[in-house]
């Protein structure tokens, strides 16, 4: 049964259907919930007592950070469900995720970096997170310059979806490594969002964003598939078709 | 008709690439050199001041040794792959990933072990106190071998490529950084004196794991650069 | 080495293969089937894919669509069990030049896993590299080096020889040479795939399946 979905959502032509009809839905929930997340984020949630106004950033920062997080794992997935059965559309996902999840992970080190300003007093710290982070960002550019490398962009995908699983297997490690390191070297940085019990009027507006970046990306990556089923399958029949009919 | 088993393929792949690093002796002592070398630039360029010196020796080391293990990474499939002896090993009618380990272990035994051998030396030269070289050259022991495991992965993606050097250390150094931590951390664990046994069982755990996953992943990624 | 007397034959099937490089497709709906004793020629002009298809029938290449059975079975299944019945001989050698054609061929021998009843001098012996067994493959001419790799097809108990342009660099009296050696593979009940830009000269009773590339 799944296995029958997935061979069908395998199909270019019928993935690139779906996917067209998908995406506006996408698009207008992600700006839905954007504006909501941020007004609400920016100007509704209450000011917080230690960081002042500065706080305000998570909203874009902790989100985005998530997101890296998230991304990587679709990768490594759709990497996994491309090795095993071969699957064009997986193969798809794993290279059209790669530049949104490394422009969230930019996103996160930018952001945190400004965060870090008034709070530190300095813009990058060798905090336990941002080193993290950076590290992603790292693995997310190998994925990236080695797909560009590869000219046969069949072997270029499977050649990133071993990486993608290699780098899925080695995050934890990277994560608790660097979390070690951390704590020995700059013992009680100042936790920023670690505290058990966080208001809700903060909560639901960062999880509002939360919701609104997955929009983004599911918006994001359809279209970025898109445009690489056609030039993928740019010599078959039914992307001439389809190109002749929009030139009429 | 006699059949022969897996591991005297094994054994005889190694003995092979052996070999075929003592016809080419000459070239044996470069990774040793070069790790010598990156770790003399380091006093050259922060001052001859002892207390820093010894301050960063632990972590000048293990920088040097992940720059000597990347730049002798290329040598591990690339003229196998030049001369198509690459593609004879993938049609072998044994396991790939057990010709791909016999090939990172000969491998690591003539780049890795090497600086395993040479550390007490730049120990000295970095003002490491005596206490702490024996753990020094067990935390080289158990790394290093990762080093080559992890290592195999990104050549055997890159082994295809013209350019495949920058991308290899772009896709091959972030994922050393936990050996790194773990093995500086030892070292300077055992400086102040303090028993090192959590580091040093983090480093075999990476060592194991990476022993059964690097073959496989190594073997599918040098199916993927040959096809 | 009794090959020829299998009771139940070997085939090799490749069914409606499909290739594609650089958005090109090379061939499409390709089949064929290949029995003990018979040779596949592929012919056709150069680009047209000879090359890709002979990787793919090795399983180191993947084609975009299609199946090759081993006697009913997949070959990407079957793996290494697959690739303890067939013998490559690609552009490239395989030998190292710093070792000596005997350690070569040990390599070789060790690669597969069950090797054939001759000893690695006779093997040597057969595409005249007698005597040369112990000098550096490096010192060893073009023709000398071709011919230690085919010696490599003679070490194992491979049924299948896949073969690209095996007379690279030989001599007419080497290629003539190598024909024989062919010849006694298929006799054996052995088969071969291979591409030549040479014509062959095998005898009548070698029976040829013909393949164009270019017309397809």
């Amino acid at each position: 049964m799944i296995i029958r979905f997935f061979h069908q959502m395998g199909s270019p032509r019928y993935f690139y259907n779906v996917a067209g009809k998908l995406i506006p839905w996408f698009m207008v929930s992600f700006l839905i919930t954007l504006v909501w997340g941020l007004y609400n984020g920016l100007f509704i949630a209450p000011t917080d007592y230690q960081q002042g106004e500065s706080y305000r950033i998570m909203y874009i920062h902790v989100p985005a950070a998530w997101m890296s997080m998230f991304i990587y794992v679709v990768m490594a997935v759709s990497g996994l469900i491309s090795l095993v059965w071969r699957i064009k559309m997986t193969e798809i996902i794993v290279i059209s995720s790669a530049a949104v999840g490394a422009s969230f992970t930019f996103l996160a080190l930018a952001t945190g970096s400004l965060w870090g300003k008034p709070m530190w007093g300095t813009w990058w710290v060798w905090d336990a997170r941002l080193t993290s982070e950076l590290l992603l960002l790292f693995l997310y550019l190998g994925i990236i310059a080695l797909h560009s490398a590869i000219e046969d962009k069949r072997v270029a995908a499977r050649a990133v979806s071993i990486l993608a699983l290699v780098g899925v297997v080695n995050i934890p490690i990277i994560h608790y490594s660097v979390e070690w390191w951390n704590t020995l070297h700059q013992p009680a940085s100042v936790t920023k969002f670690d505290k058990p019990s966080m208001d809700m009027s903060m909560l639901i507006p960062l999880l509002t964003m939360a919701i609104s970046f997955k929009l983004y990306y599911g918006a994001v990556v359809l279209m970025r598939a898109r445009a690489e089923i056609v030039e993928r399958e740019r010599n078959s029949r039914w992307v001439q078709e389809m190109v002749e009919q929009e030139a009429v | 008709m006699s059949t022969l088993s897996l591991s005297s393929a094994f054994s005889l792949l190694l003995k092979r690439d052996l070999v075929l690093a003592y016809r080419r002796r000459a070239e044996l002592a470069n990774p040793m050199l070069f790790f010598i070398l990156v770790t003399a630039m380091f006093p050259l360029g922060i001052g001859n001041d002892p207390k820093l010196i010894e301050a960063v020796g632990p972590g000048v080391i293990w920088v040097a040794a992940l720059l000597a293990a990347l730049l002798s990474l290329d040598s591990m499939f690339r003229s196998d792959y030049d001369d198509g002896s690459l593609e004879q090993f993938m049609l072998s009618a044994h396991p790939v990933s057990i010709l791909v380990l016999a090939k990172i272990l000969a491998h690591w035994l003539v780049t890795g072990l090497p600086l395993f051998i040479i550390a007490p030396l730049l120990a000295v030269l970095l003002h490491i106190p005596s206490s702490a070289v024996p753990t020094l050259m067990l935390t080289l022991l158990l790394g290093t071998p990762v080093l080559s495991l992890i290592g195999s992965v990104g050549v055997a993606l890159t082994v295809g490529l013209r350019r495949g050097g920058m991308i290899l250390s772009l896709l091959v150094l972030p994922l050393y950084v936990p050996v790194l931590i773990f093995a500086t951390d030892a070292v300077k664990t055992a400086i102040v004196g303090i028993p090192t046994t959590a580091q040093l069982s983090i480093l075999s755990a990476m060592l194991v794991g990476s022993l059964v996953l690097a073959p496989m992943a190594t073997a599918a990624s040098l199916r993927i650069s040959l096809s | 080495m009794t090959a020829s007397s299998t009771s139940s034959p070997i085939t090799y099937e490749a069914r409606s293969l499909l290739c594609i490089r650089d958005d090109r497709v090379l061939f499409e709906d390709l089949s064929f089937s290949i029995n003990p004793g018979q040779a596949l020629v592929l012919e056709g002009r150069n680009g047209s894919g000879k090359t890709s298809l002979l990787r793919i029938l090795c399983g180191i290449r993947l084609p975009e669509s299609g199946a090759l059975l081993w006697e009913g079975k997949d070959i990407f299944r079957l793996g290494p069990e697959f690739h303890e019945h067939i013998a490559y001989l690609g552009h490239k050698d395989g030998s190292k030049l710093d070792l000596t054609p005997l350690e070569n061929l040990r390599i070789a021998r060790g690669l597969g896993k069950a090797q054939a009843g001759i000893d690695l001098d006779d093997a040597l012996d057969q595409v005249g590299l007698y005597g040369f067994e112990d000098i550096p493959t490096r010192n060893l001419s073009a023709g000398q080096q071709r011919r230690l790799a085919i010696a490599r097809l003679l070490v194992t108990d491979a049924k299948l020889w896949i073969l690209d342009e095996p007379f690279t660099s030989l001599d007419r009296k080497g290629i003539e040479h190598m024909e024989r050696l062919f010849e006694a593979h298929l006799h054996r009940g052995g088969m071969a795939a291979m591409t030549t830009h040479h014509r062959i000269g095998f005898k009548d009773e070698i029976q040829l399946i013909r393949v164009n590339l270019s017309d397809r």
